[in-house]
């Protein structure tokens, strides 16, 4: 009745992790809710009216003609004032200031874009309510790029992230509190298979990653319609090798680490630059060109961008190859390296 | 003769301070062998180089006939250890603790058999956080039995357990030791090593400073305890 140990390793990881509520938590729940959250926040709305004052006295001549045309026309939003002047344009509450006597007369700060949007759309609105006909003929095409909305941006970052925290905590901590609590001395005294024991932490992560990917996928689709324009096969497999190349890295962090205090500090040094540095809430090309390279090495990057590439512009195998080997090398020298370095006892 | 354990001129040193200090031992065949000793004296770190956990700074080793630096693959096959301290998973229930372990050797015990041996057998389904001292203490022997080992390691089985539990510990290492098996322990204490040990050897600062079945050592124990180290052995 000997069963194979790999499998009983990993069967024991897998239980420790499912009988922990805030484990699960934190692997599923909490990238579900920061995603509902900053696709809430950053939704895309209509474009913001632009606000712009009439001076609507007795004494403005004309003032009802000017009204009519403006409320006529989309995108603005008129108001009216029964004095000559207003601070509201200084304080930018409105973008331009209409005075309508002879002259139709225009205040606005031509260093402002807004101020001369509104100043150019006022005009015309007032020329062609006064008879000018547009002599060239033209038509708008409104365009809705795919993938042009933050959410777009974000789930893929999301997915990236989490593959990386899921490896780096569900790996790098439960290893040392199994060293803080002798529980790997105890193994050691076992005929336990080394490589197998890291293995078991590596097959887990893989098992979780079925998991948690169809997850975040499913819920951008069903909440933000957020969709997969290339191949969700080649999606998968890019996920995994990030998921096996955080593995290793995971390890890495454990190998010597005494205490959970030192894991956390380490875990958190090296993820801490990926956050901010890889591209999971905001695009690596903000940072100047002196950082690009550095950046690109990072495997967060690496696999943001490929699984960017595949989900938003529908990237083939080709487009991607070279981050999925950045990514598998990583992998496989950490997970040497760990081998190599880890502390038994 | 055939030996379980033989060891000689055993020395490990930290730093600066010397654990063991040269110290022999041979524990024979289907003997229960108890190291007699207060906190401190060397007992754990002797029991983790005869159990191949620590390189010995120097002296000879040999468990089994084997060798750690030669056999240590197939020497683990062969033993059951109990360390002074671990803390099992705490969200595997016994059972799950034991197939994970049992899964490791190529030959050993059914689970069920050995849960039936260390009276675990109605908290096969409890996590192990919810085991009492007592039981968390049956289950690392357990653990160490499911291998069906030849020659087992127990430090300090009964520290800090209560009086029933103790009993039901000793009636376990009784049943092993009947089918004929080896056994080294560690104790403080002295009616332990009278109850369940065939010979026992007191050490002090890393030395072996008196050896001999447990009736032997009693008469004169008290005494040459006292003589040789200043110290009360029941401290």
């Amino acid at each position: 009745m000997r069963t194979d140990p790999l499998w009983q390793l990993t069967l024991a990881r897998l239980r420790m992790f499912f009988r922990e509520p805030s484990a699960v938590f934190w692997t599923f729940g909490f990238p579900l809710a920061l995603s509902l959250a900053l696709g809430v926040a950053f939704r895309n709305k209509p474009p913001d009216p632009i606000a712009v004052g009439v001076w609507a006295g007795p004494d403005a001549s004309g003032a009802g003609r000017v009204l009519d045309a403006l409320r006529a026309t989309q995108g603005l939003e008129v108001r009216e004032y029964q004095g000559p002047s207003t601070r509201d344009l200084s304080t930018g509450k409105i973008a331009l200031f209409v005075r309508p006597r002879e002259r139709i007369e225009y205040d606005f700060d031509p260093t402002r874009p807004e101020s001369r949007l509104a100043r150019e759309v006022v005009d015309s609105a007032l020329q062609r309510a006064s008879g000018r006909a547009d002599v060239l003929p033209t038509v708008d095409l409104p365009v809705a790029a795919k993938g042009s909305r933050y959410i777009d941006f974000l789930i893929p970052g999301l997915i990236g992230m989490n593959i990386m925290s899921g490896s780096m905590w569900g790996i790098g901590y439960v290893v040392v509190e199994m060293r803080t609590r002798k529980l790997l001395k105890r193994l050691m005294a076992t005929p336990m298979s080394r490589a197998q024991f890291l293995w078991s932490f590596v097959l887990m992560r893989a098992a979780f990653f079925f998991l948690e990917l169809p997850l975040l996928l499913l819920f951008g689709w069903l909440a933000f319609g957020v969709g997969v324009a290339g191949s969700l096969v080649l999606l998968v497999a890019l996920s995994l090798v990030g998921a096996l190349a955080f593995a290793g890295l995971g390890l890495l962090v454990a190998a010597r680490a005494q205490n959970t205090q030192t894991v956390s500090g380490l875990i958190n040094l090296v993820m801490l630059p990926m956050f901010i540095g890889s591209g999971v809430f905001f695009s690596t090309a903000r940072f100047p060109n002196l950082f690009q390279p550095f950046l690109r090495a990072l495997p967060l990057t690496a696999l943001n961008d490929s699984v960017r590439a595949v989900m938003i512009e529908g990237a083939g195998p080709r487009a991607v190859a070279g981050q999925a080997g950045l990514l598998a090398a990583i992998g496989a020298v950490s997970f040497a390296l760990a081998l190599r370095l880890f502390r038994w006892r | 003769m055939d030996l379980a354990i033989r060891c000689g001129g055993l020395v490990k040193k930290y730093d600066r301070v010397t654990a063991v200090d040269g110290l022999d031992l041979s524990v024979r065949r289907g003997e229960c062998f108890g190291l007699l000793g207060p906190n401190g004296a060397g007992k754990t770190t002797t029991v983790e180089v005869l159990e191949g956990l620590l390189l010995p700074t120097s002296g000879e080793v040999e468990v089994l006939g084997m060798r750690w630096d030669k056999d240590e693959r197939a020497l683990r096959q062969r033993l059951g250890i109990s360390l002074q301290e671990t803390h099992l998973p705490d969200k595997l229930t016994v059972a799950e603790v034991l197939a994970l372990f049992r899964s490791f050797y190529d030959t050993g015990r059914p689970v069920d058999e050995v849960l039936e041996l260390v009276s675990l057998s109605d908290k096969r389904r409890t996590w192990t956080e919810k085991l009492s001292g007592g039981q968390k203490q049956r289950l690392a022997v357990a653990c160490a039995l499911v291998s069906d080992p030849e020659l087992l390691f127990l430090d300090e089985p009964t520290t800090g357990l209560d009086p029933q539990s103790r009993r039901q510990l000793w009636d376990v290492v009784l049943g092993f030791k009947s089918r004929g098996r080896s056994v080294l322990l560690t104790t403080h204490y002295m009616d332990e090593a009278e109850r369940l040990c065939d010979r026992v050897a007191v050490v002090d600062r890393g030395k072996v400073i008196a050896l001999g079945t447990p009736a032997e050592l009693i008469a004169s124990l008290e005494d040459v305890f006292v003589n040789l180290t200043g110290r009360q052995l029941r401290e």
